[in-house]
């Protein structure tokens, strides 16, 4: 038998008990439309693709991690000088996290600005950005678990903030925290959510994601019409292009690995002070700088109630935006409006992440 | 595909190069990604994460009124057997400028021979420089055993 | 005349006033309401500590506190001896302080001593002989703001013990009568004791009290420095006592055990240019070229040698670090080995080479092995990179052979 006839009779083999022949005849007919903005179509893959990079050394680092305050720290140092192979796995695991975040956003904003959000993509829009802050809360709660100062402190910090939400601050530190204080009972709380309570929510999440992209096709631009474009074949010509993309992805992963390891750190001691200039990782440094501008009382309300407020109302924006947002075909409506909105958020997040690191 | 029965032979050959530049790029890539995910997987010689516990030879090796030093971890640890039936164990690290202390066991006291600082058999400072006492940890025996752990 | 008027308006205002505290202090009240020299004592008492135990003026002073009458409150007959004169203050504070059962009620376990001590001290038999310039117990420990030791304003507070001596000592004219000089404060800044004291913040490095004790002030006896310096440096004194030096530098002109060396005033971190080399101590007997000469010399290379050593095993393990290696297990074995540096220059004071010998190896064989451990790091590190870039450059090789293919693909269609 040849290889084409051994191809073709396991397909029809499994075709016969799960009818594959759906599935492949939907990646025979679909299509990218190919117009200026086809690059963009590569983010949402990225994030895909970065994100199975996170499941995959995660589950790796869960063969040896230890989630407890005694022995956190010490496994994870296990890990990266013990184990073969250890420090590529962990430094993977924690640039892919930060790049996995960055091109989240990238992707986020680049549906933004091709106005990809409008009807009938309002659910990918929503679920979208659910899944945006799914992947925040995997990088908060995986900060603490290597329990290390920095690790500690900063979701001490981060906790202290959640805390001061208005009505619910309390109870919600609480529930995040395990208790009063950060401590076991937290590390417990976090492994549990990183691990496990996320990663479900996220799968569901993506699932449901990736079912609306395919069940809506592609959205091109507004004042292109649609009929015009030229296309390309999904499988195998976008696909390799994908993967082009990915094995690159892939490289950067291994040599920022290889080149700048990520720290150990030294074990959490919570008696010793925080260390000196103390934040959180750079996707929450915007909002940590705002609040740390605000002053403590502004006319009869509290600064840091007025900034939560604040990023309130801007997240409801943003999330309502396909609601919001209108464009008629014959160019009208408030696009720029909502282009507006996307340039002032992309500025004020650039720029207060880069005070809220340099300052 | 078109199906043209005269594809001149070079056009065939280069195929044949970029399939098997392909295919063997991708082969030996996967086997360079997947290659220390194979070793990551077996666990090292020594599985031990942290240092928790720690053998501290035989109760007939140290006599009544004597003391030992022990590494713990990256640590020195002070074993003193203080009598037929009474350990104690403490960090060797003494708490004025970090020396190993040893035990003085004509004056039944822990001893620091940078500056004089003295200890006693509950690890609190009598005399000299060092501003806190010595952390103290739990022994046990086990048979004939010493084991050495942190306190609870 | 004006004083008395005040006084009686005071008088007619303390019975105008409603219920004042308890039992007004007239003492307090009439000092406190005088502009002269005489106001000074009632505005230093709030930080007094004899004030704090609940004592008053009249306590030490004598007198009636009750009275407003300054002729009554002021009156020998109720036992007032105003301000003593300066030869009878330490007496005069010696009537509570030397009284064990006096001192029981307040501070039990407090020392009686002090009076007995300072009679023997160098101030205590000036000050017998007539002599008001020296230091009595209020030079030191202030007047009217007296404050316990542990506080930290105190002028006899561990940090400032060595600021209140060189008050007087320090000052050239003061210490012209007695021909004593007056570098001693400046030298002791340049000490790592001084060092210790202020950077450290370590309150058991010693002070000019440390050495020369507080009441019976008096430099310690060329016998006895080796002993002083003992007292926190053990083994230094045990292995000196023992060896030839001991001899040599006891006796009137011998220039005092440890202090021939390392100075009593501006002790410095000792170094091997103590050994040998231009600022070599021991040269100041041994000539250059004689045997004990050669002894330092070569002790000062072992030294060296283990000390280059050390810190080349600390470079290489910082650049392993640096580049993201993990060294710790090799940099605490380090620790050890400098363990080994401070036993070698302890043995020195025994001025036997071969007891120097010992630790010194023990010490190399650590910087070697440590050594190893940093350059196979830094091996790894690269092996790592190489890796790295065999996976980019299949990686490449993938991509380039997916640009193919496209190209292939695509030309056809």
């Amino acid at each position: 038998m040849s290889a084409a006839e051994i191809k073709t009779k396991t397909f029809e083999w499994f075709d016969e008990r799960l009818g594959l022949r759906i599935a492949r005849d939907m990646l025979d007919h679909k299509v990218v439309p190919l117009h200026p903005g086809t690059a963009w179509y590569y983010f949402g893959g990225i994030t895909l693709f970065l994100f199975g990079v996170q499941m995959f050394t995660g589950l790796l680092l869960l063969l040896y991690y230890r989630p407890t305050v005694a022995e956190a720290f010490d496994s994870v140092r296990f890990i990266v000088t013990r184990v073969e192979f250890g420090w590529l796995i962990r430094s993977i695991h924690s640039w892919s996290a930060n790049l996995l975040i960055l091109f989240a956003f990238v992707h986020m904003f680049s549906v933004m600005f091709t106005h990809a959000y409008h009807r009938p993509r309002e659910l990918t829009w929503l679920s979208g950005i659910a899944l945006l802050g799914l992947m925040l809360c995997f990088g908060f709660s995986g900060y603490l678990l290597p329990w290390n100062q920095i690790s500690y402190f900063a979701t001490k910090v981060g906790t202290d903030v959640a805390g001061t939400t208005p009505f619910v601050g309390p109870m919600l530190a609480r529930l995040l925290r395990g208790g009063e204080d950060v401590g076991a009972a937290t590390l417990t709380r976090f492994f549990a959510f990183h691990v496990m309570i996320l990663p479900l929510f996220t799968c569901g999440l993506i699932g449901m994601h990736l079912l609306l992209v395919q069940k809506t096709g592609m959205s091109t631009p507004k004042h292109l019409p649609a009929h015009d474009l030229s296309h390309m074949k999904f499988f195998p010509n976008f696909f390799l292009r994908e993967l082009m993309v990915w094995y690159g992805v892939l490289a950067l992963l291994g040599s920022l690995a290889a080149i700048f390891p990520w720290e150990l750190g030294e074990k959490a001691d919570p008696f010793a002070s925080a260390p000196a200039g103390i934040r959180p990782e750079w996707y929450f440094l915007a909002q940590f700088y705002t609040l740390k501008l605000i002053p403590s009382h502004v006319w009869i309300f509290e600064g840091e109630l007025l900034g939560l407020a604040g990023f309130g109302a801007l997240a409801l924006v943003w999330v309502a935006l396909p609601f919001w947002s209108t464009h008629k075909p014959d160019g009208s409506g408030n696009a720029r409006l909502a282009t507006g909105v996307g340039v002032f958020l992309v500025c004020y997040l650039v720029v207060f992440t880069l005070l809220g690191y340099f300052k | 595909m078109e199906g043209n029965p005269t594809a001149p032979a070079p056009d065939a050959g280069r195929r044949t190069v970029v399939s098997w530049l392909l295919g063997g790029g991708v082969a030996a890539s996967l086997v360079s990604f997947f290659y220390p995910v194979a070793r990551f997987l077996v666990p090292p010689q020594v599985a031990e994460v942290s240092v928790n516990e720690v053998d501290a030879g035989k109760v007939q090796d140290l006599k009544p009124n004597s003391g030992k030093i022990v590494k713990f971890g990256n640590k020195p640890v002070l074993l003193v057997r203080v009598n037929d039936t009474e350990w104690k164990a403490f960090s060797a690290v003494c708490t004025h400028l970090n020396c190993t202390v040893q035990y003085q066991e004509s004056r039944r006291e822990i001893w620091c021979a940078c500056h004089n600082g003295t200890y006693d058999l509950e690890g609190r400072v009598v005399s000299g420089p060092p501003p806190k006492p010595l952390e103290e940890m739990a022994v046990k025996i086990r048979g004939d055993e010493v084991v050495i752990s942190k306190r609870v | 005349m004006r004083a008395t008027v005040i006084l009686f308006l005071l008088w007619i205002a303390v019975w105008i006033l409603p219920g004042s505290a308890a039992a007004p202090d007239s003492c307090v009240t009439c000092h406190a309401a005088v502009d002269d020299a005489a106001k000074g004592p009632a505005a230093l008492i709030k930080n007094d500590i004899h004030i704090a135990h609940g004592l008053s003026c009249a306590d030490c002073h004598g007198g009636d506190p009750t009275s407003d009458d300054p002729d009554v409150a002021m009156n020998k007959k109720k036992g007032f001896k105003g301000k003593p004169a300066r030869t009878a203050i330490p007496k005069f504070c010696a009537t509570c302080h030397s009284s064990p059962d006096y001192m029981r009620k307040y501070a039990p376990r407090e020392r009686v001593d002090q009076f007995e001590l300072y009679q023997t001290s160098v101030h205590g038999k000036r000050l017998a002989a007539g002599d008001t310039a020296v230091a009595t117990c209020i030079d030191c420990h202030s007047v009217h703001d007296i404050r316990a030791v542990k506080d930290t304003a105190a002028p006899v507070y561990p940090l400032r013990v060595s600021e209140t001596c060189a008050h007087c000592h320090s000052d050239a004219q003061k210490m012209a009568p007695y021909k004593i000089p007056t570098n001693q404060f400046a030298e002791y800044k340049t000490s790592v004791h001084w060092e210790g004291l202020t950077k450290r913040g370590d309150l058991s490095a010693p002070t000019c009290a440390s050495c020369h004790g507080n009441h019976g002030a008096k430099p310690p006896e060329v016998e006895s420095v080796s002993a002083v310096c003992g007292t926190c440096h053990v083994l230094f004194e045990q292995l000196y006592e023992k060896s030839v030096h001991n001899a040599v530098f006891s006796g009137a002109g011998g220039g005092g055990g440890c202090v021939v060396c390392h100075s009593n005033h501006a002790v410095h971190d000792p170094s091997t240019a103590m050994l040998a080399g231009p600022k070599s101590v021991c040269t100041g007997c041994h000539e250059a070229g004689s045997a004990p000469a050669g002894t330092a010399t070569q002790m000062a290379g072992w030294l060296d040698g283990l000390d280059a050593a050390l810190k080349k095993s600390e470079t290489v393990l910082a650049s392993a670090e640096k580049s993201g290696m993990e060294v710790s297990e090799a940099q605490v074995h380090l620790i050890d080995g400098r363990e080994n540096m401070v036993k070698a220059r302890l043995a020195l004071h025994s001025m036997k080479p071969l007891e120097v010998e010992k630790p010194v190896e023990a010490g190399m064989a650590i910087a070697r092995s440590t050594q190893k451990a940093g350059e196979f790091a830094l091996h790894e590190k690269d092996t790592r990179r190489m890796g790295l870039a065999v996976s980019v450059l299949l990686i490449g090789i993938v991509i380039l052979a997916i640009r193919l293919l496209l190209q292939r693909m695509e030309s056809t269609t």
